[in-house]
């Protein structure tokens, strides 16, 4: 194998590589703002008194965290057309990449929720607050800053699993991959620069998430 | 076409999980082995060693699994081994499963309090035989919660090797699929099936964790 001609398809892929790259950093972005908003409610829902409906998001919580995402995907896409749900590939990404996300920071959100003291909520109850302006002014934004560490590996952890979402034609980064590698023939170095592509992503990402929750939030870096 | 009855297609998935059990034995057991190794160098006394460590662990938990999986299909047989799924699946998960495996046991090792350390020098023991005798069997069983986790993560991890080829029980679901056009039913028994083996260690795993909270007080 000759090291010139190993990369040499390189410079010509950029475009698709940069497209693809494009494409999963949207995904992320859009997962990240409906599952986060998903669990607030979910985790909300969760202790609001109402024994049925948190019942049934431990149900969904439990069956997402205990199935492979693959599946939930193929289920998603595939499945759901056998009692006439079809989605193209892209809004069925979004909705299993949301619910799988959803899941995982429902329990974070949860833990979140607990540790805030009880008396800031009675503080803000006594100031005559109504109660969905305590949870939103006064529990949510503290509970937020708490979790923020274990959000940010949530958010990483997603965007490396959005690499499954190839396999049903969404033109993220692995699916640009599969493409350049039939067309070059030299699957390795392909998925050797992809691969190095997603870690400078997740490491970016970790970075960009520190230094968001530092300037926004006020949260000392983990 | 054959007929396929409900009993067929559950037949088939069932019997097509014990590929997904094998291979997810066979990563955990290797990626205990190799864990072990990198947990090693991850607390050596050598800088370059534990700087090594952590790079190894970094690449494997900041890449997909999925391209540590294409990279290991592609990338061996230009190490002249064939090009085989079972091989490229069994090599791919072990290596993915070592690096979380060894970071986990390194958060027991760091929990250890120094105190330990110096117990195991004051009897005289030096620092291989502190570490075999004090501090990793101690590490080992406070790390149970997340090592049982983990294991459902890697069972939920095997579904990806079906995507280079090995027929585990979501490749041999898309196969049914294709002859039965049943998705809906098939993908839903998949997740039924995963959920019977993940779930009942996901509560295994919150109970060891419930227990270790316990011992701690």
């Amino acid at each position: 194998m000759l090291p010139g001609g190993a990369f040499g398809w390189l410079p010509g892929a950029s475009a698709a590589i940069l497209s693809g790259t494009a494409t999963t950093l949207m995904l992320i972005a859009v997962t990240t703002a409906l599952g986060v908003a998903l669990s607030i409610l979910a985790a909300a829902g969760q202790r609001s008194g109402l024994r049925l409906l948190a019942f049934v998001i431990t149900a969904y919580v439990e069956v997402i965290r205990n199935t492979p995402f693959l599946v939930q995907l193929f289920f998603i896409y595939f499945g759901l057309p056998g009692i006439g749900i079809r989605l193209d590939p892209l809004t069925a990404a979004i909705l299993a990449m949301t619910l799988n996300m959803g899941a995982y920071t429902t329990e974070i959100v949860g833990a979140g929720l607990d540790a805030v003291p009880p008396g800031q909520r009675e503080a803000a109850s006594a100031l005559g607050l109504r109660p969905a302006l305590v949870f939103v002014k006064v529990v949510l934004p503290q509970a937020l800053k708490v979790i923020y560490p274990a959000l940010n590996s949530q958010i990483v952890i997603m965007m490396l699993e959005s690499a499954v979402v190839s396999q049903i034609a969404v033109r993220e980064l692995t699916y640009q991959a599969d493409m350049l590698q039939a067309r070059t023939f030299r699957a390795f170095e392909t998925y050797l620069v992809v691969t190095l592509i997603y870690l400078a992503l997740s490491i970016g990402l970790r970075r960009a998430l520190v230094w968001i929750g530092r300037r926004k939030l006020a949260v000392d870096a983990p | 076409m054959i007929e396929f009855t409900l009993w067929d297609i559950v037949r088939n998935l069932v019997f097509a999980t014990r590929w997904t059990v094998l291979l997810s034995l066979v990563a955990f057991i290797g990626g205990a082995t190799v864990g072990a190794l990198i947990l090693l160098l991850r607390i050596s006394p050598y800088p370059a060693l534990r700087l090594l460590a952590r790079g190894y662990i970094a690449l494997f938990q900041g890449t997909p699994l999925l391209m540590q999986l294409f990279l290991m299909f592609f990338g061996l047989p230009m190490l002249g081994l064939r090009i085989d799924p079972w091989t490229a699946a069994a090599f791919g998960l072990t290596f993915f499963a070592s690096a979380f495996l060894a970071e986990i046991w390194r958060s027991g090792v760091d929990a250890m309090p120094t105190g330990q350390w110096d117990a195991g020098a004051s009897l005289g023991l030096g620092r291989i035989r502190q570490l075999r005798l004090v501090i990793l069997p101690q590490a080992f069983v406070i790390t149970r919660a997340p090592m049982v986790g983990f294991l459902v993560q890697l069972i939920k991890s095997t579904a990806l090797t079906s995507i280079i080829g090995f027929e585990e029980l979501l490749r041999t679901a898309n196969a049914i699929n294709n002859a039965t056009f049943e998705p809906f039913k098939v993908y839903g028994f998949v997740a039924l099936i995963f959920f019977a083996l993940c779930y009942p260690l996901t509560l295994y795993a919150r109970r060891l964790q419930a227990a270790e909270v316990k011992a701690r007080r």
